[in-house]
């Protein structure tokens, strides 16, 4: 500390304590804090020591040796770029797909849209609908993608139509779900008047709540198809096709080179959709 | 949109906003996602033909007719229990891990005082973005290597995309905290790491800890799949007994999943609507 601070310093010593007045009980939490984590560090195998035993630290550095230089011959780029393009893709395939669940889902499932609604209470059927069509949206949804990607595998083969069938099954729920909220915490009354006044259900959704609601539910929706683009590279690697499957094949085969270029890729491609996404979504307001 | 406009008299209709201001960007807008979808069905062979066929139907029909009955024998029941638990604590340490790494380089990603000068501050954002730019899974996949098989692999990926994540944030909350302690500490003579200890990081505590809960809600949901690649928990079961065609076992792991993170959802919905209340 240089002369000037340590003036003020001794001036102001007998303010501030030189130990911490609170040590002990910091010193308890701390310990309870340990013990509650040895279980853990049991159930999980925390060996960090594995890390820098001989037989895994070869292969390791020899691995991320070969990162550099990544591969840059002209076959192998035109390979990601396609595969890349078909990583894009499968998202935006499958984000339409969902698009397709979603809508009519939202539709059944939203009270905005309830004609028994206006006199008070929802009667028991469409209230009993709606709640089946939410439950049946939140069974959709809470199936991890990766998991329904591993079950199309198995039934149409390998390739994207597994990826794009678990994209559409996992957002369409998620989608469907988050737009009948949006529509819900929306203001009601223009939508009320117009079936107050004898208008259809459709009627009042697209002349009504729909206006109201589209700025948000497209910036959702983009949102959403950003977080495609990554889970798409993820179930690659379960075999649905596009940057994730080469991905995967390149580090079985210990090519370090190509891992990197691909990474790179990756990263490139997710800071374009971010910029993509939050370019659009500010545009909409 | 120009500020100068006159106030109206009333309140004016709340209108969608335009899209890009001039309509006719709002028609390139729309012709462009158009064609990104359309291109994106041609360019990809989906072989819906292979999935709507009747005899695809029938397959489709008997593989879930073979998950049918599930397998409920006590020992596999506790083997997916276990599972579960290793789910859990995988979570819950990687979620640990990345918060202590995250604060780590959320210090020096930080500028804590006008006149800091944070030489440090735009490389270890890179890290950062690096860090979560690569998703869990493909993280496990690498660590596969040097941690081998296992949870523990599966741990370290949850760590490191997460401490993405959160330093992220954590470096964001120690910027945005109030000045004022930190300055009279300052002023007093304390040295930089003393002033974060008793004047910053009491006041950001709550909003790191509220960052981590929630990460950790999203963990869990991760950690039951990193398994597929061999990362453990409830995900490695999975892939393994699939793998074999062990059908019904496939069916308990799915439905021990599937509760798990009902279970998390439920959890977190029923602690914000105590906390909020």
């Amino acid at each position: 500390m240089s002369l000037i601070t340590s003036g003020a310093a001794v001036s102001s010593a007998a303010l501030i304590p030189h130990r911490d007045p609170a040590w002990r009980g910091r010193l308890l939490w701390m310990g309870a804090a340990l013990a509650l984590l040895w279980p853990m560090l049991v159930a999980t195998e925390f060996k960090p020591w594995v890390l820098w035993d001989a037989g895994n630290l070869k292969p390791t550095l020899h691995f991320l040796g070969s990162f550099l230089p990544p591969t840059t011959n002209p076959e192998f780029l035109a390979l990601v770029a396609r595969e890349t393009w078909r990583t894009v893709a499968i998202a935006t395939a499958g984000i339409s797909l969902a698009l397709l669940i979603a809508a009519p889902a939202t539709l059944l499932a939203t009270r905005v849209l309830s004609i028994s609604a206006l006199r008070g209470r929802m009667a028991r059927a469409p209230a009993l609908l709606r709640q089946a069509v939410r439950w049946a949206l939140v069974l959709l949804r809470s199936v991890p993608e990766l998991v329904w990607a591993l079950i199309f595998v198995r039934v149409v083969g390998l390739g994207p139509t597994a990826g794009v069938l678990a994209i559409a099954l996992t957002y369409g729920g998620m989608l469907g779900k988050v737009y009948a909220e949006i529509l819900e915490s929306s203001d009601t009354q223009a939508s009320e008047t117009l079936l107050r006044n004898g208008s259809s259900r459709l009627q009042a959704f697209s002349y009504a709540v729909l206006p109201a609601n589209a700025a948000e539910l497209t910036s959702y929706t983009v949102y959403r198809w950003e977080c495609a683009i990554r889970s798409s590279v993820v179930l690659g690697f379960v075999g649905a096709g596009g940057l994730g499957q080469q991905m995967d094949n390149s580090m079985k085969m210990f090519n370090g080179g190509e891992v990197a270029t691909m990474l790179l890729v990756f990263i490139a491609l997710v800071a374009l959709a971010d910029f993509a996404s939050s370019f659009l979504r500010r545009a909409l307001g | 949109m120009p500020n100068n406009r006159p106030e109206a008299a009333n309140a004016p209709y709340r209108l969608p906003p335009p899209l890009f201001d001039a309509r006719c960007r709002a028609c390139w807008f729309t012709a462009g996602i158009l064609v990104l979808v359309l291109a994106s069905f041609w360019s990809l062979d989906l072989q819906w033909k292979a999935f709507f066929s009747r005899e695809a139907v029938a397959s489709m029909g008997r593989f879930l007719g073979e998950f049918f009955p599930p397998d409920l024998s006590p020992t596999f029941l506790q083997k997916v229990a276990l599972g579960a638990a290793e789910t859990l604590a995988m979570s819950a340490l990687g979620t640990v891990l990345a918060a202590a790494l995250g604060l780590l380089l959320a210090l020096p990603a930080s500028r804590k005082h006008p006149e800091d000068r944070s030489l440090w501050r735009a490389p270890t954002r890179v890290l950062l973005n690096a860090l979560r730019a690569i998703p869990e899974l493909v993280w496990a996949a690498l660590l596969l290597i040097s941690a081998g098989l296992g949870p523990f692999a599966g741990t370290l990926a949850l760590a490191f995309h997460t401490a993405g994540v959160l330093g992220r944030l954590f470096a964001e909350a120690i910027e945005n905290a109030p000045p004022g302690p930190a300055q009279a500490l300052r002023a007093q003579g304390v040295g930089a790491g003393r002033v974060f200890a008793y004047a910053t990081l009491p006041q950001v505590l709550p909003q790191l800890i509220s960052y981590t809960l929630y990460r950790w809600e999203n963990n869990i949901r991760a950690a039951a799949v990193l398994g597929v690649v061999g990362a453990g928990g409830l995900g490695q079961l999975l892939a393994f007994h699939m793998g074999l065609f062990h059908m019904g076992k496939t069916c308990t792991i799915l439905g021990a999943m599937l509760l798990l993170v009902a279970l998390v959802d439920a959890a977190s919905f029923a602690s914000r609507r105590w906390m909020t209340r």
